[in-house]
């Protein structure tokens, strides 16, 4: 079986894997990475949605392979320690998740979105195509328009 | 055969059993010391109500015969009124006090309701709950069922008597050994303090308020007027866990030497297999551990789960015929409309008639149906999102050859269920595997499985007739005929479940009648449901049985019947609705969102009110349907009043679940079925909301406390909204929608069977 190096949440790790076993399932199953879920298997509803050198992917359609040399991360290593990234912050602030299993995929997608582009308006919202089943629609657009006015995620405002 | 003899002997006498103070009856004290460690209330005194304690116990339900019993809340409050009062609460040596919740959190929040409930009779910190979900106990007998909304109005009397039992016994500890009034010790912080500031740790007296001989101060739950975190906005305890990854769903959970397993399932819904032509060639396929034909299909144990499912496609299987195989949507749909009872009101010229057809739903939530199962020789481990665990345990210890005893479930928080948990059929097939190898796996559907041998909302085929006299409705009358909906759960253990395995229809009879009910006085109401007895689809419970359908087809009617005599549908629903209550739900939503502002063109508002399980809702949306095909709530508004809401926030979550599936199942998620089954495989083609379909401004207004006889709140909001949206999208079409989802063509390729 080949063997893959990459960096998964900023250590390098090396398995042994066939080239085209997805992803989603190397990190699970052979490094033992649970964060990413198991919506779909073929990229349509985003609950495994990761960072690929800092680009929002779906681990469930991409081939161990093409990850071998890059840098991938998890909703595990988007927090500094035990300090929150802004958007986990913004989601706590807007009690965002309910049953919690797509969250990893919608905080990964709303988190590379703000990297692309710090202040995304309704339009850019509803391009997200990350299913939520329970309906945390509304209180996902309010954490990503408070981090884009810069009043959420703990960024401004801790003393008034 | 679920009451245990071993009772008495086991855990301490209630202290209170023997001389109760006057006036108050032993059902008032039913929480008392297990023998333990560390503290820990729990009740088992129902077991003496049911066992002969005179005339306080309530009789058991015999179903069918309900026409008495108010809603399935109710119910199931009856059913489970022998145990209500079996509440797990510990207060550990860390100082966390954990509730064992015996319900199931799948997302509704109700472990942060319960929790707030402990926080708030403890007078601790609500971060010094936890709240892990009980293991599958059959001592809870009919208690440990997780639907019909009715948690939180089950546990909340319980749960607040063992809390504040809990308190006072550590109150009583404490003032034991400082040597004061246990009226002197005071709870801050999460400690316990003396008259003289010295302060304690929970931890550090809870094994001496565990001591039997401790006298015990009976404490009382507060008054709601003292209630100072009940009913406040706030955040799920389990927030921080679910936004860093760390929640451990049941396939996240580490159990040593577990393996990925998949199932290959029939062709169509309930087929079984025959054989299998290669599975030598299958096992020595990369990564390959076994192929196991179970009786459900064909699994294969693998390294990982994309092995297993790249193996399981790879296997050729000759299949038994399943239960509906040849039949499509057309089909059902003949069936339904030709059975439909009759209705008995003569037209008399002045009745509106209707017909409405339902296409299948899928449950469908975000974590596939899933399990892990360890099965030995002499004991078996089970790990699932299960809402009834007391039936999972006895029917996989049926399936495996062991005592019940022998078999331990444990109840995972699972990634939503919307009523496809109540079913423990991937629990079963792991148990099957586990048992076959001799090893632990952890089974998992794939998503094409989950929506195509999953289970779903029946369709159904709906007629109504509305008699008028001049202004006055003086009738109403509904058949629904629906694709049988399981209900082989029961009550939620196996004799109850037996009985619904034998004969479904008067279990179907009994919660169709215990949940739908006209809001409206509108004369003579007249509904039944019928459900043929020989199409057997995999069908369930789905958020709001029922009334999610019913429900939302009478506020079109409503709506219809307004526009025929000439009425606002506001104004026409305040009229009939028949109670003060009802009217201020409505008027606060129509004031909300500004009902009856001039609206552009190919826009409109849409309202929809539903009541259920004693609580009521009123939404109204605005859509732009200017594209009827592609359709678009953008604003949606809400009130809600459940009489004494515990968690505001919560209550508002469960309200944007409604809209999210009025919005899905009104306008564009459904199943098509071909050749016994359904095309949709995924989300791709199964429809359901995404964020460009949900309002952007969405505004839900909880009304104030009322009164202490709580509602339910977990599927409330479905019907309300959905309502709404079809209201809205009629008005905005000028169209009388009919066939839900309106838009629902197969526009794609479906993934081979």
């Amino acid at each position: 079986m080949p063997e893959y190096s990459f960096t998964v949440n900023g250590e390098d790790v090396t398995v042994d894997a066939p080239a085209d076993l997805p992803m989603l399932w190397t990190l699970r199953d052979k490094l033992g990475v649970t964060g990413p879920k198991y919506g779909c298997g073929v990229g349509v509803c985003r609950a495994c949605t990761s960072h690929l050198n800092g680009e929002a992917f779906q681990p469930c359609i991409t081939p161990t392979a093409d990850c071998a040399g890059q840098d991938i991360t998890t909703i595990e290593g988007l927090a500094d320690g035990d300090s929150l990234h802004p958007v986990q912050q913004a989601w706590l602030e807007n009690d965002v998740p309910q049953c919690g299993f797509c969250q990893p995929g919608q905080i990964m997608t709303c988190a590379a979105m703000l990297e692309r582009k710090p202040r995304p308006d309704d339009e850019d919202i509803d391009e997200i195509e990350n299913i939520c089943r329970c309906g945390t629609y509304f209180r996902i657009r309010e954490a990503i328009k408070s981090l884009a006015a810069g009043r959420g995620g703990g960024q401004r405002g801790r003393s008034g | 055969m679920a009451i245990p003899a071993r009772r008495s002997g086991e855990h301490a006498e209630p202290p209170h059993d023997r001389g109760s103070p006057e006036g108050v009856g032993r059902r008032r004290f039913l929480t008392y010391l297990v023998a333990a460690p560390v503290l820990t209330v729990a009740a088992k005194v129902g077991f003496d109500v049911v066992s002969g304690a005179g005339g306080q116990a309530q009789a058991l339900p015999k179903p069918p015969q309900l026409a008495d019993i108010k809603d399935l809340g109710d119910i199931l409050a009856l059913a489970n009124a022998p145990t209500q009062e079996n509440v797990k609460l510990e207060v550990g040596e860390d100082s966390i006090v954990r509730l064992f919740l015996h319900r199931t959190e799948v997302g509704q929040g109700i472990a942060t309701a319960c929790g707030m409930m402990v926080a708030e009779e403890m007078d601790i910190p609500l971060s010094q709950v936890e709240v892990p979900l009980r293991d599958a106990d059959p001592e809870l007998l009919f208690n440990q069922l997780t639907g019909g909304s009715a948690t939180i109005r089950h546990l909340y009397g319980p749960v607040r008597r063992a809390a504040a039992r809990a308190r006072g016994r550590m109150a009583a500890a404490a003032a034991q050994r400082w040597g004061v009034d246990t009226g002197e010790v005071a709870f801050a912080d999460g400690m316990l303090v003396g008259p003289d500031g010295r302060a304690e740790s929970l931890g550090a007296l809870t094994a001496a308020a565990a001591n039997p001989d401790l006298p015990d101060p009976g404490a009382e739950p507060k008054p709601e007027s003292e209630q100072e975190l009940i009913g406040k906005p706030t955040g799920r305890i389990d927030a921080r866990r679910l936004v860093t990854g760390q929640h451990e769903y049941t396939l996240d959970i580490d159990v040593p030497g577990a393996l990925p397993t998949m199932v290959r399932h029939a062709p169509t819904i309930q087929g079984t297999p025959k054989s299998v032509a290669n599975a030598g060639e299958v096992k020595s396929m990369p990564g390959v551990v076994d192929v196991v034909t179970i009786p459900t299909g064909v699994a294969v144990v693998a390294e990982t789960f994309g092995q297993a499912e790249d193996a399981t496609k790879a296997l050729e299987v000759s299949w038994n015929a399943g239960s509906v195989d040849d039949m499509s949507d057309e089909d059902v749909e003949a069936r339904l409309k030709n059975e439909t009872l009759p209705l008995t009101v003569p037209d008399l010229g002045t009745s509106m008639d209707f017909e409405f057809f339902w296409h299948f739903v899928s449950h469908a939530p975000m974590e596939t149906n899933c399990a892990v199962a360890d099965v030995r020789d002499d004991h078996a481990t089970i790990w699932s999102g299960l809402k009834i665990p007391i039936i999972a345990k006895q029917d996989i210890a049926e399936a495996v050859g062991l005592p019940q005893d022998r078999v331990d479930v444990h109840v995972v928080q699972s990634g939503g269920s919307f009523g496809r948990r109540l079913f423990h059929d991937a629990a079963l097939e792991a148990a099957h595997v586990s048992k076959a190898i001799g090893k632990p796996v952890k089974l998992m559907w794939g998503r094409v499985d989950d929506t195509r041998h999953g289970r779903a909302r029946p369709a159904s085929f709906n007629r109504a007739r509305v008699t008028r006299l001049g202004n006055e409705i003086v009738s109403y009358e509904y058949r629904m005929t629906q694709i049988e909906a399981s209900a082989e759960h029961g009550l939620g253990e196996h004799i109850t479940a037996a009985g619904a395995r034998f004969a479904n229809y008067p279990w179907s009879q009994s919660i169709f009648h215990a949940v739908v009910h006209c809001p409206y006085e509108f004369g003579v109401v007249n509904q039944l449901l019928h459900e043929p007895l020989d199409i057997k689809f995999n069908t369930g419970s789905w958020r709001s049985p029922y009334s999610s359908v019913v429900r939302t087809t009478e506020e079109i009617i409503v709506d219809e019947v307004a526009a025929e005599l000439g009425k606002d549908p506001y104004e026409f629903r305040r009229q009939f609705v028949g109670s003060d209550r009802k009217r201020t739900v409505l008027d606060t939503v129509a004031e909300a969102a500004e009902w009856g502002k001039r609206m552009p063109s190919g826009h409109a508002q849409g309202m929809g009110f539903h009541e259920e399980y004693n609580s009521m809702c009123a939404f109204v949306v605005e859509i732009d349907a200017t594209d009827p095909g592609n359709p678009r709530v953008y604003r949606a508004t809400c009130a809600v009043d459940v009489g004494h809401p515990i968690n505001p926030k919560g209550l508002e979550a469960m309200m944007h679940g409604g809209i999210n599936d009025g919005i899905a199942t009104v306008l564009q998620a459904g199943l098509h079925i071909r050749d016994g089954l359904p095309l949709e495989s995924s989300f791709g083609d199964f429809r359901y909301t995404r964020q460009q379909h949900f309002p952007r401004d969405v505004n839900v207004i909880v009304l104030p406390s009322h009164t202490t006889d709580l509602g339910g709140a977990g599927e409330l909001g479905v019907a309300g909204a959905a309502g709404a949206v079809a209201n809205a999208y009629a008005r905005a079409t000028g169209t009388k929608p009919r066939r839900f989802p309106i838009n629902f063509d197969v526009d794609f390729e479906p993934v081979p069977r």
